[in-house]
């Protein structure tokens, strides 16, 4: 009897710890709002697109050449498989390598001149090429060496920052699908990323967001070049595996 | 010279942690006030105050205070956006007694250590990496807790 008590109390705690499956964001977001996201001309976030594009196709400030001299004009040779892959881990150069920072190291290899992380510039070559790979399934690798870093990352996921005093796991993982002054809490996931956030009217990626959604639990938030940052990043992008790359996806 | 160095070196390690107490302890307010939990509540207002009802409704709504309707349901009228995060406050005052509410709004966690509800008079010291501008600092004012305490014991 008291065997039976125990695992029944155990699989009720459980569960609300077992993975749920994954969903988009796009699923908790308000019907005008997954319109404005499905209509490429009422979407702002095809605006950086754009002017992704643009930039892609033409030498940069001190560049040699164009990023289209090598990906093709439109970025046509470029796998939107293997941009599904990131972010990736480079063990003999940077780690956690994002696809904005791949971008950015290509820049400087070409003599570019160089730009700080999330310069707007790289925030919409980096929503032009997640882009090219529009409806790809996020493919995020999580054996090998990243197996331990994602370990880091769940656990930067699940400690508690700021006044406001709460982990990412509290919203996106406990309180799923419930509203937040009218809002309904998503799973947290990466697939739409770079995203139109409609509450500040910007382009936003990843970790953009995650320092966003920091420094509204009064937290200091992770710097945009830490570790910590890239840890978590990784860690959002791997629960994403296998959902449908959305960007530009829009959200509040 | 070389001994002097390493001896103040490690002196600074010796100290170190004597040092990092200091800190903590200087990041509690002057004005904090100290509470205690007993079978679950805190019998004792927060400083002795005593709080006032209408003021503590405004904190209740107001998004930039306590925002508690972020998560909770109110009687409070012309209100829409609501959140279902927590549990609905009508009828909380017929639920739980004052020292009960205390408890819940000043650190919920000694109810639930896994509560996603914030503490409102935690102890700063507690706050892992706080922004800036809320460094050392409580929620609300033990004064503003008071007065929300005033306003939720009138939810029967």
């Amino acid at each position: 009897m008291f065997i039976l008590v125990s695992v029944f109390l155990l699989a009720i705690t459980a569960c609300p710890l077992l993975a749920e499956e994954a969903k988009s964001g796009y699923e908790f977001i308000k019907s005008a709002t997954r319109a404005m996201q499905d209509d490429d001309f009422e979407n702002p976030g095809m605006l950086y697109v754009e002017q992704g594009l643009e930039l892609f196709n033409e030498k940069q400030d001190g560049a040699s050449k164009a990023c289209s001299d090598c990906h093709g004009a439109d970025a046509r040779k470029m796998e939107p498989k293997g941009i599904a892959r990131y972010p990736v881990y480079d063990d003999n150069k940077v780690g956690i390598v994002t696809l904005q920072k791949r971008i950015s190291l290509c820049r400087n290899n070409i003599g570019s001149k160089p730009l700080p992380t999330n310069h707007p510039d790289l925030i919409a070559l980096e929503t032009f090429v997640r882009h090219r790979a529009h409806g790809e399934a996020v493919n995020v690798q999580v054996d090998g060496p990243v197996a331990g870093l994602l370990r880091k990352g769940e656990e930067i996921y699940q400690t508690r920052y700021g006044l406001i005093d709460m982990s990412c796991s509290h919203c996106h993982s406990l309180y799923t699908g419930q509203m937040i002054r009218g809002q309904k809490i998503s799973q947290g996931q990466g697939n739409g990323f770079p995203a139109y956030r409609l509450d500040i009217g910007e382009m936003t990626n990843l970790h953009q967001r995650i320092q966003q959604c920091l420094t509204s639990m009064r937290a200091e938030p992770f710097d945009a070049d830490s570790e910590e940052i890239k840890l978590l990043g990784l860690y959002l992008m791997s629960r994403s595996n296998g959902l449908k790359i959305e960007t530009p996806a829009v959200r509040y | 010279m070389f001994i002097r160095t390493s001896q103040f070196i490690l002196l600074l390690v010796a100290l170190a942690p004597i040092i990092a107490m200091a800190e903590d302890t200087a990041t509690l307010p002057e004005n904090y006030c100290s509470w205690e939990v007993k079978d679950y509540a805190i019998e004792d207002p927060l400083c002795g105050l005593d709080g006032d009802a209408l003021r503590g409704k405004q904190v209740v709504s107001d998004s930039h205070l306590g925002n508690c309707l972020a998560c909770h349901q109110l009687p409070i009228p012309g209100i829409e956006a609501y959140g279902t995060i927590g549990p609905p406050l009508q009828g909380l005052a017929s639920r739980l007694t004052e020292a009960q509410i205390r408890v819940r709004i000043v650190d919920t966690r000694n109810i639930n250590p896994m509560s996603i509800m914030p503490g409102f008079y935690r102890d700063p010291r507690l706050i892992n990496r706080p922004g800036k501008p809320y460094r050392g600092k409580t929620f609300l004012t033990a004064q503003q807790v008071e007065d929300v305490i005033a306003y939720l014991v009138t939810l029967k």
